[in-house]
């Protein structure tokens, strides 16, 4: 298993977290992960986006050239990086909010109503939770999806725990979905 | 063991500074190292050290100076313009033997350029950009673990021989996470008999780089420093050989250059292409050595790096002619690409 895997979005729908969500829940099941965020000038109702590669063998390069997943929860990141995507990768979209479909033949193409189903169980802006389970239902060598629960509780600070299971309730419902 | 944790490299080097007995920190924020600072500004109060946001690059390095007279482990950090400003405190530090380590997130210049990871600053870590016949060790990590290592390392080296140890990493090595197993805190506490602690019942001590009388002063100084640089270049040259062994075509690459050349060494292996990586880990001392009895077994070098060709010298300098050495750089922050590279070397055969 090698997965290099793009999350893209609007600045604020939280894909760095779901990248870092991913990382470790994957370490803490034995695979070797990396995570490079963008950091460019971002702004704002912007993209921002993630590269996260997730493999059973040693990451000689963490910087993601063609990916095999694209995980894009607006239709800006989308259309960024489907051109770049390896022929038979992922294209798993944020149906909620793009209402285009993607257009190349050579991809498997997989869609997820994220923010429905994030207000549906219980908040408006656990889209990025919806949109991981939903990978890992259709991903499910990535990791488990008991690993991504607890991944929370190493990921998020004091402060924001009381969210988790919020959020935990938002994955699942992504993952049955 | 330590059970490993995901962090950023930025974080990692602070983390692991404090383990290493870093008491003071000076800086200004600059993209893509704040990292860095910021949780220096948060862990150091905690455990004892002080932290200091100063007025600006020049400030912060001066700073550095006063601590480290004074006997302190000190550490500043900052990106490519900020270590502009700081050379002349750096040769001032190199001048009174001081020891500290000075972080470098190298991003794209000149000028203020980007804030993309680069590695344009080779030359001024390697060559020194401040004024006089010094040196400063340059430890260049390549993956986050190795932030860590160096960083414990850079502290302990920079104390042994009383120099300045720059880590030199770029933008992409200190924004990206990877799993790190964090060293244990284990301070090595250096006499300092030399530092400014307070002079009661002894002679006082002088920390300074102004040497004016005797008339030898300066230039009896300047050989022990020349003599000290010597004894650093045959005690701390690492480096790492990656399929070496039997490589008809060697790659010459460090830092994050070096992850895609790796990938790329793995996929023209896949292809049955003899193809091995060469990644010096101290860029001063460079690994002149060790570089030369490998280019002697090949057919071809060729140097990666994300600049227009600087550390492709001190490659020239250390192949001397024994074979040929090619060339791909990338310049403002652009990377290589590994089938770029795959397909300069398969041109080769």
């Amino acid at each position: 298993m090698h997965e290099e895997i793009i999350i893209s979005g609007f600045g604020g729908q939280g894909v760095l977290l779901a990248g870092k969500l991913l990382c470790i829940a994957a370490m803490r099941e034995g695979k070797h992960v990396s995570h490079i965020p963008s950091y460019g000038a971002e702004m704002r109702g912007g993209t921002a986006h993630c590269k996260v590669i997730i493999s059973d063998e040693e990451i000689s390069s963490p910087v993601i050239e063609h990916p095999t997943i694209v995980l894009a929860l607006n239709a800006p990141s989308m259309h960024k990086f489907e051109p770049k995507m390896v022929e038979g990768g992922l294209m798993l979209y944020n149906s909620s909010l793009i209402q285009d479909k993607p257009s190349r033949s050579d991809i498997r193409v997989e869609c997820v109503n994220a923010n429905d189903i994030s207000e549906a169980a219980g908040s408006l802006k656990a889209a990025n939770m919806a949109a991981l389970g939903y990978l890992l239902k259709v991903k499910p060598e990535i990791a488990s999806m008991d690993a991504l629960k607890e991944a929370l509780d190493e990921a998020i600070s004091a402060r924001n725990k009381k969210h988790n299971p919020v959020n935990i309730k938002i994955m699942e419902a992504g993952y049955r979905s | 063991m330590s059970k490993s944790v995901l962090m950023k490299g930025n974080e990692v080097l602070a983390e692991a500074a404090i383990r290493a007995g870093c008491t003071h920190y000076f800086g200004y924020p600059i993209t893509p190292q704040n990292e860095i600072p910021a949780y220096m500004s948060k862990e150091m109060p905690k455990r004892g050290g002080c932290f200091l946001q100063a007025e600006s690059e020049i400030a912060a390095i001066n700073m550095v100076f006063g601590a480290s007279g004074a006997g302190a482990r000190v550490m500043t950090s900052s990106s490519s313009p900020g270590l502009s400003l700081k050379q002349e405190g750096i040769s001032y530090l190199a001048g009174a033997e001081l020891p500290c380590v000075v972080v470098n997130m190298m991003r794209g210049g000149p000028g203020l350029g980007g804030i993309a990871g680069s590695q344009a600053d080779y030359f001024q870590a390697t060559r020194g950009g401040g004024n006089g016949d010094y040196r400063t060790i340059v430890l260049a990590p390549g993956n986050v673990q190795e932030i860590a290592d160096l960083t414990v390392q850079a502290f302990d080296l920079a104390d042994k021989y009383r120099m300045v140890v720059m880590i030199l990493g770029d933008g992409y090595l200190g924004q990206m996470s990877e799993p790190v197993i964090l060293p244990e805190p284990d301070v090595k506490p250096v006499p300092k008999p030399w530092a400014v602690s307070g002079a009661k019942g002894r002679e006082p001590n002088k920390v300074m780089s102004l040497r004016l009388t005797p008339d030898d002063y300066l230039e009896k100084h300047n050989i022990h420093l020349q003599e000290l640089y010597k004894k650093v270049e045959g005690e701390v040259t690492q480096s790492e050989a990656y399929m070496t062994d039997d490589a008809d075509y060697l790659i010459v690459s460090y830092g994050t250059s070096s992850r895609i050349a790796r990938k790329a060494v793995k996929m023209l292996r896949n292809e049955g292409v003899k193809v091995g990586l060469f990644r010096p880990v101290t860029l001063w001392p460079f690994p002149m050595k060790e570089l030369h009895d490998l280019s002697k077994k090949v057919k071809k070098v060729l140097t990666v790096e994300m600049s227009a060709g600087q550390m492709l010298e001190d490659v020239n300098i250390a192949v001397n002619g024994v074979t040929e050495v090619d060339f791909l750089g990338k310049l403002g922050g652009a990377l290589p690409e590994a089938n770029e590279i795959v397909k300069i070397v398969k041109s080769y055969g």
